[in-house]
């Protein structure tokens, strides 16, 4: 069972309080000026303030009151958008104060030399340096990021991954990588470290929390340029309209200028302050959910290229298929009864423990219902697979059966004074056409028939590609297989391309021309062949168990060592730039919607006539004003969960996606707008009687 | 709307698609400097080769785009003070039958601004300050190079798309030249002969004096030596009776001035009434032609946009968009014009003895032409910013003249693709792919020209407007009471601000005011705009070009015109709407107030 972060929950009432805080203290006009856009919306709240005040002294009761409510009105929308972003980071800040609480106070055993009889020194966490030996047993935090070069433990993870379940991490096997601030659980290990203060992951995982908002990306900061020219456009068209209508009134000599208290707060409504409020914490919800997903980036970029995505490498073992090849039916030869096979087969395999082996044990017991026999009791020597015979086997009562690829099973098979039946290479052919591989059978010179051995296609992992093909995004399988086997895998797991015979260089020269094509590739690797690709590709995903070369080498690194995390990676990406995208729309749209409703009531102190403009018959200037400005606030509330969870995204293509969103976000958004603010003038209009 | 005015759309729109294409394809081969037949060495290749040897001009040379944008203002300074120079000594120089004066300074810095930038805004009044000499060698040379060098920077602005990691644009002087001799000089050659046949004059006597077929009669008061009127016992002011039997025409080289006028996109007429002037536009014939001159090259550049960045879809979608956008509104100003004013049908109620021959608002409007031609040359000439026009749009309804207004400027094919960007900008957020468009990536240093150029330009026509309206002495300029006053404010700045330089007439423009901030505004948008549009193209042209993917947001598609056509009425909306409420929009509603209840 797994168990986040506390984090998780958008309205976890534990962040409130800080959030709440931080809300407050970013109305200080030094932290208002970091956002132009809620800045000009600051501005105006003051003057607005400054209004209302001297309509407290100077003026009749009703302004007083109508004053004073836009007033509210103004500061409200002003701590709704602070409070969007303060949630975000005091999400972020406590998550990063538990990662930095589980360093501070460790104190490390640092050993003289990779031995438990060493002479040991405790020194704090924050010194250990890269070659150190450092000493963890049971109960203890490990200081920092290493490797474990002796012994064996039960490891807690959750404070990285999130997962309650420990693990075993042990030397010389490939999960002896430890990560600094989890706990040993049981038993001791000695680890080598691998990281400088300030490198190790929990040191990333902070920067990467709390930099979020500093480190900016190419789209976000192309969204706030075009967000602040926009608003600087709306001062403009806003308040050129007091020298305007000043024109009108005295050339006319009859109606009023648009009288300020109307004309800031109908400036401030239609400010795109809901999406320039929620830039920042939209970034920094983003990075959270993948920090959520367990993988931990370098950079945030790296996530927005993601969403760019063209291409997906994948390896074929461990992420298109189980680990292993399974024997999956047996093909006997012509004259030869398919038990006898089975018999032989299982025979052959007893004492191979390899995966394979076993499941050749397995598939003749399942369907000859042949039982396992003892080999000992048998009186049988095994023969283990050697690089020279490349045949495995047993002696068994003067029986010898050997079981390998063809061309060792011939060339044993001759030797003998035998050959391989037409029937048998029959088989062999078919069995190789469908991707499996076949591992002939023979007793003494006699060839018994085909075991064929399958790769087992994951499951799900068909629905997984179908998904990614309708994101657009390509998948092309790398196998080390040959190009047979590979196909029938490929059409099997529903992969657009494969690379078979794939060595190292192949897969980095693959890279490399996807890339000069304008391609943008995303790779998964552990191995530490991998790492050139890896370094290569642009969007790099580096397994927690893998090496350190391929970590290094990757920019994103997934502590669940899992390579369809790529997907999600994608998806968290494309998920980030909707919903600015989104949100952006919107913003504009109820523009359009709050100029129909409100600029004829606006106009109607210079022209009464404007009345018959009013078509959707709000109440008064003042209850419009009102009802648009609360509306506008209320909107920036409803925002933040979409802000903070990111638009429901359903992968399909890039045009279906835009027509959903052009309709939900920027028709439905003007039809919400025209609907909502007309409904809250109602209320305010009858409630009130403004 | 009757049948006929429908086919006559229908026609004009027929045969403009039809020429536009065929030209389009011609050229993309001129500009790409392929070879088709004119631009051989056997016809007006060798004037061109003549040309760039006398000029020591290296045809092979490229220039990035700041050396591209530097020369084409030096060029252009220098036919600007060339020209602001002979309109100050028109008077002692030959080619002036009529004797006209040097114009004055901030008038002669108003024109010579508004032709160098493309605009054709005209405070004067051609027939009664412009020597023929000032017509054919300032007005007539300017409109050429003007329209050149727009050709020439959109030429640019789209090699900006085509070209891979590249930082030239190609070069200013053969841009220019190729322009001039290959597609306005044949163009607008053939152009001049069609109008002169047709009864357009081309001399250069001087203004003729002729008798009125029917003499007219007014009256004067009489004043004493002091200026004083003089009046009788019950203060009846004395009059005289006052005869005018005859009438001065004026006389020039109209029909070659008119040709470039209409073809280059300049459209600043040769009279004060521009083509409503039966010299320059005598009958239905050539005002069909007149207006197919107006929106050729421009819609031909749509289709030239797809030739040359390979993909023809990418033209057709901006074009389609532009039709959608500019058939609908010409057939809703016929709608209102065609409405009329109520005030007349009202009076007809009222005074039986009264008779209207037709309630449909023909105030300004030529007879000859007729309300839909009126509505759609209007249309046409405002949304590319061609900015000639057959009709008064002063004495429009106040919701027809909403064609001109909102549509000024839209149709601008540079104008277009920034919006484009722009919206591109907005979609491939919205389906969460980096912006691209063209496979060229939209990151932040153009996203920031773009801005500049999509707002900065806008609020610097507001603030103008804003300060027009309060400055007190501008009142003068006024013809009419607000709103309608405002409306002419609004409208004129926002001419002269998007190069369009058609005008509310009646409008006093030949104000210090007017002729100074019209002249700078015309010159910063002129300039300010090319010298966006080629840094834009500039950092496109450097680079790469993305493949399509099948995960690439389409640009061509319906739904894809459906949103930019969306963006730009929201654009227009969210910039004019208020400043519309004020004037037109307050003004119907003051003009029906009156008699609907």
């Amino acid at each position: 069972m797994s168990t986040k972060l506390p984090l998780e929950a958008n309205w976890d009432m534990r962040v409130w309080p800080l959030a709440l805080k931080m809300m407050l203290y970013k109305l200080g006009p030094g932290r208002q000026l970091q956002n132009p856009i809620l800045f000009s919306v600051y501005v105006c709240s003051i003057i607005m303030t400054g209004i209302f005040i001297y309509a407290l002294f100077f003026q009749p009761e009703a302004i007083k009151v109508a004053d004073g409510v836009l007033t509210l009105s103004l500061w409200f929308t002003i701590l709704s958008a602070n409070f969007a972003e303060a949630m975000a980071e005091s999400r972020g800040k406590r998550r990063a104060n538990m990662l930095r609480k589980s360093r501070r106070e460790v104190q490390a055993k640092k050993l003289l030399a990779p031995n438990r009889d060493a002479k040991m020194s405790l020194i704090p966490a924050m010194y250990m340096r890269t070659g150190d030996f450092v000493l963890v047993e049971a109960g203890d935090i490990i200081p920092s990021d290493g490797e474990a070069i002796v012994g064996i433990a039960s490891v807690d993870e959750s404070a990285i991954t999130g997962e309650s379940a420990p693990v075993i991490r042990e030397s010389d096997s490939e999960r002896s990588f430890v990560t600094g601030g989890t706990r040993v659980i049981s038993d001791w290990l000695i680890i080598e470290v691998t990281a400088d203060p300030g490198e190790t992951y929990i040191d990333h995982m902070i920067e990467l929390i709390e930099g979020s908002q500093r480190q900016r990306t190419v789209n976000e900061i192309a969204l706030t340029v075009f967000l602040i020219f926009f608003t600087c456009a709306l001062i403009t068209v806003c308040f050129t309209l007091l020298p305007v209508t000043w024109f009108i009134t005295d050339s006319r000599t009859t109606g009023n200028v648009v009288p300020l208290n109307l004309l800031i707060p109908f400036f401030v409504a239609i400010a795109p302050t809901s999406i320039g409020g929620l830039l920042s914490t939209m970034s920094i919800a983003g990075m959270d959910r993948l920090i959520q997903a367990n993988v931990i980036a370098t950079s945030n970029r790296v996530v927005e290229s993601a969403a760019d995505v063209n291409v997906l490498l994948l390896d074929k073992t461990g992420t298109v298929t189980l680990g292993n090849r399974q024997a999956t039916a047996f093909i006997p030869a012509a004259d030869v009864d398919i038990k006898k096979l089975a018999d032989a087969a299982q025979l052959a395999s007893l004492a191979d423990e390899t995966p394979e082996g076993r499941s050749i044990v397995v598939l003749a017991k399942e369907k000859y219902f042949l039982r396992a026999r003892d080999l000992e009791n048998l009186g049988a020597t095994f023969i283990p697979f050697t690089a020279q015979t490349r045949m495995s086997g047993a002696n068994i009562q003067g029986r010898q059966i050997r079981k390998g690829a063809i061309s060792a099973v011939e060339a044993y098979v001759k030797q003998m004074g035998g050959s391989i039946p037409a029937s048998v290479m029959q088989a062999v052919e078919s069995v190789s056409r469908q991707g499996a591989t076949a591992l002939v059978v023979a007793e003494g010179a006699h060839v018994l028939g085909v075991i064929a051995l399958k790769d087992i296609v994951k499951g799900g992992t068909r629905e997984r590609f179908a998904e990614i093909r309708r994101m657009g995004i390509k998948t092309i399988m790398v196998t080390g297989d040959n190009p047979l086997t590979a196909a029938a895998i490929a059409a099997e797991a529903g992969v657009d391309d494969f690379l078979a015979n794939a060595t190292p260089e192949d897969k980095l020269a693959l890279i490399r021309r996807l890339q000069a094509q304008g391609l943008l590739v995303a790779m998964a690797g552990d191995d530490i062949n991998d790492a050139p690709a890896l370094a290569q590709a642009d969007v790099a995903l580096a397994m927690n168990t893998g090496t350190q070369a391929a970590k290094e080498a990757g920019n994103l690194v997934d502590l669940d060592s899992n390579p369809t995390k790529l997907i999600e990676v994608v998806e968290i990406g494309k998920q980030l730039l909707m919903t600015r995208g989104a949100l952006t729309i919107l913003s504009i749209v109820t523009n359009i919607a709050k100029y129909i409703l409100v600029l004829p009531l606006l106009f109607m102190v210079t022209y009464p006539s404007m009345k018959a403009c009013n078509i959707f018959h709000l109440g008064s200037p003042l209850s419009a004003m009102l009802a648009t400005s609360l509306f506008s606030s209320l909107m920036i509330i409803f925002m933040i969960p979409i802000a903070l969870k990111g638009v429901v995204y359903q992968p399909q293509s890039a045009n279906k996606l835009f027509a959903r969103h052009f309709l939900y976000y920027g028709v439905g958004g003007f039809f919400a707008t025209l609907i909502g603010i007309k409904l809250l003038d109602f209320i305010i209009h009858s409630v009130t009687g403004v | 709307m009757s049948v006929q005015e429908i086919s006559q759309l229908f026609l004009y729109f027929m045969v403009l698609l039809l020429l536009a294409k065929p030209l389009a394809w011609y050229m993309t081969q001129i500009y790409e400097g392929k070879p088709c037949w004119i631009n051989q060495r056997e016809s007006l290749g060798a004037i061109e080769e003549a040309i760039y040897s006398l000029c020591g001009i290296r045809e092979s040379e490229q220039m990035n785009w700041s050396t591209y944008f530097i020369t084409m203002v030096l060029f252009n300074t220098c036919g600007f003070i060339f020209f602001y120079l002979l309109q100050q000594i028109q008077s002692v120089l030959p080619g002036n039958p009529q004797g006209f004066y040097g114009v004055d300074s901030a008038l002669a810095f108003n024109t010579a601004a508004s032709f160098i930038s493309h605009t054709g805004w005209e405070a004067y009044s051609g027939e009664g300050s412009l020597s023929y000499l000032s017509q054919c060698m300032g007005v007539a040379v300017l409109q050429f190079l003007s329209a050149a060098t727009s050709f020439s920077v959109l030429v640019a602005f789209i090699r900006g798309f085509v070209r891979e990691e590249s930082p030239n644009l190609g070069n200013y002087w053969v841009d220019m030249v190729r322009s001039v001799l290959y597609i306005l000089l044949p163009l607008s050659f053939i152009f001049a002969l069609f109008l002169s046949a047709e009864g357009v004059i081309q001399n250069f006597k001087p203004y003729e004096k002729v008798n009125l077929m029917q003499s007219m009669i007014y009256l004067v008061p009489v004043k004493d030596d002091t200026g004083k009127v003089i009046k009788d016992e019950q203060g009846v002011p004395k009059v005289a009776v006052n005869k005018v039997v005859t009438q001065t025409l004026p006389m020039g080289p109209v029909a070659s001035q008119v040709a470039i006028k209409q073809i280059g996109g300049n459209g600043g007429g040769y009279f004060n009434t521009n083509a409503a002037h039966p010299y320059e536009n005598p009958n239905p014939l050539t005002n069909f032609w007149e207006m197919i001159a107006i929106l050729l090259i421009p819609l031909a550049f749509y289709f030239m946009f797809g030739f040359m960045v390979r993909d023809q879809r990418q033209g057709r979608v901006l074009l389609t968009v532009i039709l959608a956008i500019l058939i609908p509104s010409i057939l809703i100003c016929v709608g209102f014009e065609e409405k009329g004013n109520p005030i007349l049908t009202q009076m007809v109620k009222q005074y039986p003895q009264v008779e209207l021959s037709t309630h449909y608002n023909f105030e300004g409007k030529e007879v000859r032409f007729g309300i839909m031609n009126s509505a759609l040359w209007t249309g046409a000439s405002a949304i590319v910013s061609h900015g000639s026009e057959n009709s008064m749009l002063d004495s429009y309804t106040p919701l027809g003249s909403l064609l001109p207004l909102w549509l000024m400027h839209m149709g601008n094919l540079s104008n277009l693709i920034i919006m484009m960007l722009l919206a591109t900008f907005i979609a491939n957020l919205m389906v969460g792919r980096s912006p691209e468009y063209l496979g060229k990536k939209i990151e932040i240093h153009e996203m920031r020209i773009i801005c500049m150029v999509i707002f900065g330009f806008p609020i610097t026509i507001l603030i103008a407007i804003a300060m027009a309206a309060i400055i007190p002495f501008n009142f003068e300029s006024i013809s009419n009471p607000v709103p309608h006053g405002f409306t002419e404010i609004f409208y004129n700045v926002l001419s002269m601000g998007t190069n369009t330089g058609s005008a509310f007439a009646g409008f006093k423009a030949n104000t210090i005011f007017y002729n100074m901030v019209g002249g700078l505004l015309m010159l910063a948008a002129h300039f300010g705009v090319a010298m966006a549009v080629l840094a834009l193209a500039g950092s496109l042209a450097r680079k790469k070009i993305q493949p399509l993917s099948s995960e690439t947001l389409l640009t061509h598609t319906p739904l894809f015109g459906l949103f930019l056509f969306a963006t730009l009425a929201i654009y227009t909306l969210i910039l004019y709407l208020p400043l519309t409420f004020l004037g037109p929009i307050a003004e119907h509603s003051l003009l029906w107030s009156l008699y609907v209840n």
